[in-house]
């Protein structure tokens, strides 16, 4: 647990978009940290701040700026919430890559898939267009493109959906970074698909020696991959866990609700149960928990104080008043 | 060599849009109420004037005859004979084209060059105090009569500060160039008004999209980012307007080449039409299509390389 | 009813452009109406004695060179102006638009032919194209009319024929042809309506365009001819003076710029108002 072996620490980290009265706080006081090499899930359904989580890393909000960011994310000793821009930049890319859910617009159209590559080994690396180039060929050989010599001259309109994917993560894995933010990186593709792009994002993680957040919304793809879990609900963390411990003993009511909509694990009966209702809006969120209008075990307590993250034994906490009380 | 035949494919699809032109410009001053003949020479015609007249054009001959022989001129490069220069008309509208086509073509490089950092600053800083500074300007800017900016600016610009040349096109090409920057500014006012609104908003939405985020989670710096990945996306809607534009800015040197006295063609339009010279028009005429139509055919070919999913077939 | 809708109203207090320009119309329409009453001066009157009087109190906008109010004229000249652009703008809105539709819904070789015929046309620049016509028929407003009609029907036609191939892959129209409606009824009742709006902002557009035009003719001298007061009339007119009276050209231009500011507003308020945006 010591901090010399994470490589990200994420601790209080609040956003907020809009102005007063309609800010709506995407990520509220979220803490976490990713372990050298490890791949640590990042779940929840849409809309739970999941994403701008993972965006708040390396500052990447594209069409819309928050309005406030709060709290720190330590990287390799450095706090990348206090970086000046021109010094994040040069963290993006070379130490943090990230990869985007629709492999089919975070192609630039107009750019050939080659050029695209090299972009970012010519920012950091400073090589030549030669060298970048043949790196660019060995990198698309690493991700599985077939005849990258010639690939490298297309552009991105004569590449399949997993292709380009695959092109995505030699862009993202170029610099050989510290740790890759894949957000929701198979949602967008065929489920043949989807099942080889993540063998092939865990092999270059080993390769590489790289974490991994991965952001998805798929507990079987949790189940699959990642070594440690977070459980995310409108903004907040509502479980902590290793994804064994996750399985095996989910503990906050949401988790569980979760588990019991997945189908594989079969709730009584094997039938699928849908979580009723929504999720909460971000700008007015209910008072108390925010999962309390949803939850089957809400008792009158739940309205009154958010509860906060509790150990539940080592390496596993959830934010559940009810927890520890007689089943 | 893909290009090569793009080019050639469209060239010969232009065939009948060509072929209609050349129709409308020969119908349009013979489907007019009243006799060409008669109108030319106005109220000076004596009957044998204008019998004289008739035979010369060929206007008692049937239509189609006519009209093949404008053909057969067109074909020739004559394009007929000018009552009014009493010459052939070709080498008279080849020598007024080259004015016409620098100040068009200045008047665009001006445009864009007005628009390329005004519509990228805008488009970064929007809603700030320069975008709306920029916004009113152009908006107002559009609403202003070439030729009134034309007769105005004169007065502090050559008259008070002789700065430019009141008018007339002079002699070496920088002379030339001097002569042609007042009235190409004052039409590139308009044509950026339109071009920077378009290309503000396409970058706008450019960089919203997907793969700008990728440009940066590569750790490209933003200057980078806006140059590579925003602004050649954000092009293909400015060029066709753009290229929309051009033909109108092609008729507006009709006027404008009449305020600032250039030789082009269209102070020739203007002369030839208050000298009733009708085969001068008529020639003009298709002169002024076919220039738009080449317009629009060069805009498509820089659409196919500027977003390679355009197919060049 | 559907224009009048709360939704409707509550975008119209939010939309500046429209407000202002709607203000403006209505400061340019009551200038227009009561100006000439107002202004103590005849805009024809000459007076010898007073030629290039600079702008002052008596003569807000000065004189010119044969000693006339330039503000009688200028507002004199908005009544001619103003409505020659509105017939210059309306001949070719109800042609354009009625030969779109017609267009677009038969579809067919008459599509086929009445758009190869448009795209010739547009392959002629506006201002060619109305010169040599007005130039061919002398000047008179009625050859004006006539040569704005001929010219930009094919711009309204494109619009509406666009909007036209849209609306008919709709429910509401296919629904109609399977009750058996006219084909009359059909593009009247159920399809103009849903293709009109976007004709109808363009028309905002070709207002600055037409001023614009018909001013340029009347400066060239094919236009409205003098001793009628005519904004472009007066701007040629005021170039001969340009160093001793500059106000002459000055003011009627900035009543063209008016115009044009005006119905600018008031088409980008109208595309706000009435296209839903994605």
């Amino acid at each position: 647990m010591s901090a010399a072996h994470n490589t990200l620490a994420v601790e209080h980290l609040r956003v907020t978009f809009g102005k007063a009265p309609n800010a709506a706080t995407a990520v509220d006081d979220v803490s976490f940290e990713i372990r050298q090499g490890e791949v640590f899930g990042l779940v929840g359904e849409s809309g739970c701040g999941k994403s701008v989580t993972c965006r708040s890393l390396i500052q990447l909000f594209g069409g819309s700026r928050p309005s406030a960011m709060t709290g720190s994310i330590s990287f390799e000793g450095r706090n990348l919430a206090a970086l000046q821009p021109k010094d994040l930049v040069k963290v993006r890319g070379s130490e943090i890559a990230m990869i985007f859910q629709d492999p089919m617009t975070a192609l630039n159209p107009t750019m050939k898939v080659g050029r695209q590559i090299e972009e970012g080994l010519r920012q950091h690396e400073k090589l030549s267009a030669r060298q970048a180039r043949e790196k660019a060929i060995t990198l698309l050989k690493s991700v599985g493109v077939m005849a990258p010599e010639r690939r490298l001259d297309s552009y991105p309109h004569a590449f399949s959906g997993g292709m380009r994917q695959r092109v995505l993560i030699a862009i993202a894995l170029a610099c050989r970074p510290k740790l890759l933010i894949a957000d929701e990186p198979t949602t967008a593709l065929d489920v043949t698909v989807q099942d080889q792009i993540l063998k092939l994002i865990l092999k270059l993680r080993a390769e590489i020696g790289m974490a991994v957040l991965l952001v998805t919304h798929d507990l079987g793809v949790v189940a699959q991959t990642c070594d440690r879990v977070a459980v995310m609900y409108a903004g907040r963390i509502v479980e902590l866990a290793t994804t064994e411990q996750l399985f095996a003993k989910p503990s906050h009511p949401y988790t569980r609700a979760l588990l019991n909509a997945l189908p594989a694990h079969g709730g009584r009966g094997g039938r699928l149960q849908p979580i009723g209702g929504s999720p909460p809006s971000l700008a007015a969120p209910p008072p108390g928990c925010r999962f309390h209008p949803r939850c089957s075990l809400a008792i009158p307590a739940c309205e009154l104080q958010q509860p906060p993250l509790a150990a539940i034994q080592e390496g596993h906490s959830a934010a559940c008043i009810r927890i520890g009380e007689p089943a | 060599m893909n290009l090569l035949f793009f080019c050639i494919s469209r060239l010969l699809q232009l065939v009948p849009v060509l072929l209609g032109i050349t129709i409308v410009a020969f119908l349009l001053l013979r489907v007019m109420p009243g006799d060409p003949a008669t109108l030319m020479l106005g109220s000076r015609g004596t009957p044998e004037d204008i019998a004289a007249l008739t035979s010369q054009l060929g206007l008692d001959r049937p239509l189609w005859q006519q009209y093949l022989s404008f053909l057969g001129d067109i074909a020739r490069g004559s394009f007929g004979r000018s009552i009014a220069y009493k010459a052939e008309i070709g080498p008279l509208l080849i020598a007024r084209l080259w004015p016409t086509l620098a100040l068009v073509g200045l008047s665009t490089v001006i445009a864009v060059l007005m628009t390329i950092p005004l519509a990228m600053y805008t488009a970064v800083r929007r809603n700030g105090a320069v975008d709306h500074a920029v916004k009113f300007f152009f908006v107002t800017a559009m609403a202003m009569p070439p030729f009134w900016l034309g007769v105005l600016l004169v007065l502090p610009l050559a008259i008070a500060v002789p700065i430019f040349p009141v008018s007339g096109y002079g002699q070496d090409w920088l002379d030339k160039l001097h002569h042609l920057a007042l009235p190409a500014f004052i039409i590139a006012l308009g044509t950026a008004a339109l071009t920077i609104r378009s290309l503000r908003s396409s970058i706008i939405a450019v960089l919203g999209a997907d793969y700008v985020d990728t440009a940066r989670a590569k750790g490209l710096p933003e200057r980078s980012v806006l140059r590579r990945h925003v602004f050649r996306n954000s092009l293909t809607s400015t060029i066709s307007v753009l290229a929309v534009h051009t033909s109108w800015v092609i008729g507006g040197t009709v006027v404008i080449e009449t305020v600032f006295g250039i030789p082009g063609l269209g102070s020739l339009l203007v002369a030839s039409i208050s000298a009733r010279d009708y085969p001068m028009v008529q020639g003009l005429t298709v002169t002024f299509a076919v220039l738009v139509v080449v317009i629009n055919l060069l805009a498509d070919i820089a659409y196919s390389i500027v977003d390679p999913r355009v197919s060049l077939s | 009813m559907k224009l009048l809708s709360q939704e409707t109203v509550r975008r119209f207090k939010q939309n500046r452009n429209l407000q202002v320009g709607l203000f403006l119309l209505a400061v340019i329409v009551l200038t227009s109406l009561f100006g000439p009453s107002l202004v103590p001066y005849d805009p024809e009157e000459l007076d010898f004695g007073n030629p290039l009087l600079a702008p002052t109190l008596q003569h807000p906008f000065g004189t010119d060179d044969l000693g006339r109010d330039v503000l009688a004229r200028v507002v004199a000249a908005g009544q001619v102006d103003m409505q020659v652009v509105a017939v210059c703008v309306l001949l070719p809105f109800l042609i354009g638009s009625t030969i779109g539709l017609v267009s677009g819904y038969f579809g067919g070789w008459i599509d086929r032919v009445i758009m190869r015929f448009v795209d010739i046309l547009w392959a002629f620049p506006f201002y060619v194209l109305v010169i040599s016509i007005v130039g061919a028929l002398g000047p008179s407003t009625t050859n004006i009319y006539l040569a704005f009609s001929l010219v930009v029907w094919i711009s309204f036609a494109r619009i509406v024929r666009g909007e036209v191939l849209l609306a008919r892959r709709l429910e509401y129209t296919l629904a109609a042809s399977v009750l058996g409606y006219s084909h009359a009824r059909i593009m009247l009742r159920h399809i103009l309506p849903n293709v009109i709006t976007p004709a109808i902002v363009f028309m905002m557009a070709d207002v600055v365009l037409t001023i614009l035009g018909v001013t340029s003719l009347g400066f060239l001298g094919l236009g409205i001819q003098p001793p009628t007061p005519e904004w472009g009339v007066m701007i040629a007119d005021g170039r001969n003076f340009i160093q001793d009276g500059w106000w002459i050209s000055l003011f009627p231009g900035l009543a063209i710029v008016l115009v044009g500011l005006t119905f600018t507003l008031i088409g980008d308020g109208l595309d706000d108002l009435l296209r839903p945006k994605a």
